[in-house]
């Protein structure tokens, strides 16, 4: 998801940047006030492992691997303001010292994948924690956190390629949800797996970032919604709210100047081609929906399966099934 | 695995454009890559000079051209998908061509840059202009034990692979998340022990 230079746009940059560059202010105003001095260096170190364990490759099926993205899983293990400092952190020295991702496009990547994913990923597994408790319901929530954030940052990075013009939102909304919606489901596999793996070698070590600071961590939480909020009106907006006379001004734009060109999305009719692409739009919309239902239930599968209920310590409060 | 890609011994090396003053090529890589992102299709004289210009950089910086072509194949699987997508596009077709051009420039003038100058160099630069320094060590820190971290997770594949016999692939995930979960242990527990090095040595 690492958009390169010339992906982007010098308005949809700037714009990217400036949010980017406040959130990451409130980050490392935030660690700064939170975080005791001893706990810095973790800071850099946790980069370090994210970098690393991204280079783990998972075995999917047919010959190809998946890794790890990371942000929902630091930020379940140090605290949201923390993982968007570190994401970042990944983010510029990836940038500079292994062109992954581009200079001008460094807003737009933090904003994505440090300020969505993290804290974003993060609300959805503080709140789904409050309602499932236990280490079992914990695993299930990140899992279930981990997925949404995926797909969520991947619908944030196709409205700044479509506001770019680079690629049509009626191309780049459903393939980039649809392909996250696959990626999603092994990043959140792999998060709880990992939080599981980490809680039953060290409790310690996340007790002692998360259960810090509830009422704090709401305020937080506000401040960052509204900047993702804000990101969102920007980048998606524009195409979401546009839907019934888009559809006109699309139609306009393919039906008559661009009759005899192929279309991208096979159609039976060339009469079908408009309805089509719309048609695709809503679909996709559709199976997000359904999608985050059946994923939802797989999270709950997954903490099953991966907590037995007599393994987990708090599992007197857990209902019996 | 990956090591060798990872590794920046060309930083180090010595030539005129390893000479440059760090600020001046951050600077100028900077500038370059906005121009070139901001032009219109048209410019196509921008777009030359500053691939001959980063042409002449490369012959005086001794860097082996299939290096540099390496590192570009390795790092455009995406740059193609989006182009592919967008050759295939009816209203896209004029545009692709642009973006390719643009996006290929920009890899070239990072890499270039990040070949030529030490890491410790840019940090310096970051920290001379107003980035907060929270961050600054952070990076640093990241920097310095990154490649400490990738040796220990290979350390920890290889243990592994020693070790287990291949079973069933629901095992392999496990073992390979609790690699990753060590990993992080591991990183956290150097933190420690760092922070306990930086006080010993007089830090704030």
């Amino acid at each position: 998801m690492h958009i390169p230079d010339g992906f982007i746009d010098g308005k949809t940059a700037a714009a990217a940047a400036v949010i980017s560059t406040i959130g990451v202010g409130l980050a490392l105003r935030q660690v700064k006030r939170e975080l005791p001095p001893r706990r810095v260096p973790l800071l850099g170190l946790s980069a370090a492992f994210l970098f690393a364990a991204q280079m783990v490759n998972f075995p999917v099926a047919g010959g190809t691997s998946g890794h790890l993205v990371g942000g929902t899983l630091v930020a379940a293990l140090l605290g949201p303001s923390a993982a968007v400092v570190v994401v970042t952190t990944v983010l510029i020295v990836q940038c500079f010292l292994f062109q992954d991702g581009g200079v001008m496009a460094l807003g737009a990547n933090v904003f994505n994948m440090a300020i969505v994913n993290s804290v974003i990923g993060y609300a959805i597994y503080r709140m789904l924690c409050h309602w499932l408790s236990g280490i079992r319901g914990q695993v299930t929530a990140l899992a279930f956190a981990a997925w949404c954030a995926t797909v969520l940052a991947a619908i944030s990075c196709a409205g700044q390629l479509a506001w770019s013009g680079t690629i049509p939102w009626s191309v780049a909304f459903p393939a980039m949800t649809t392909v996250h919606m696959f990626i999603g489901v092994g990043e959140g596999l792999i998060s709880a797996m990992v939080f599981l793996a980490v809680s039953r070698a060290r409790p310690d070590l996340i007790t002692e970032t998360t259960q810090t600071g509830q009422p704090q961590r709401l305020g937080e939480l506000m401040r960052y919604g509204l900047l993702v909020t804000l990101g969102i009106a920007i980048f998606i907006a524009p195409f979401a709210c546009s839907w019934p006379d888009g559809l006109d001004s699309v139609a306009e734009k393919f039906g008559f100047s661009h009759k005899l060109a192929v279309p991208l999305l096979p159609a039976p009719a060339p009469d079908y081609q408009v309805p089509g692409i719309h048609w695709a739009i809503g679909a996709t919309a559709l199976a997000g929906a359904a999608g985050s239902l059946i994923v939802f239930g797989l999270a709950l599968l997954l903490g099953r399966w991966l907590v037995p209920r007599q393994s987990g310590s708090a599992s007197d409060h857990l209902p019996n099934p | 695995m990956s090591a060798n890609w990872l590794s920046h011994h060309h930083s180090h090396a010595d030539s005129p454009i390893h000479r440059l003053p760090a600020a001046l090529k951050l600077g100028v890589a900077l500038m370059i890559i906005v121009v070139t992102v901001l032009a219109p299709i048209r410019w196509n004289a921008w777009f030359i000079g500053v691939a001959s210009l980063l042409v002449l950089a490369m012959l005086l910086s001794r860097l082996s051209p299939i290096f540099l072509l390496k590192r570009l194949l390795v790092l455009s699987p995406f740059v193609l998908g989006v182009v592919v997508v967008n050759a295939f596009q009816p209203a896209g077709r004029a545009n692709w061509l642009a973006v390719a051009v643009k996006s290929v420039l920009c890899l070239l003038v990072v890499t270039l840059v990040s070949n030529t100058t030490p890491f410790s160099r840019i940090l310096r630069v970051l920290k001379s202009t107003r980035v907060p320094a929270l961050l600054i060590t952070t990076i640093a820190l990241m920097h310095r034990y990154l490649f400490v971290l990738v040796d220990e997770s290979e350390r920890m594949r290889r243990a592994r692979a020693s070790r287990t016999f291949t079973r069933g692939r629901r095992f392999h995930w496990r073992t390979l998340a609790t690699v990753v979960g060590q990993l992080f242990i591991r990183a956290s527990e150097r933190a420690e022990r760092i922070y306990d090095a930086m006080c010993a040595r007089g830090w704030k």
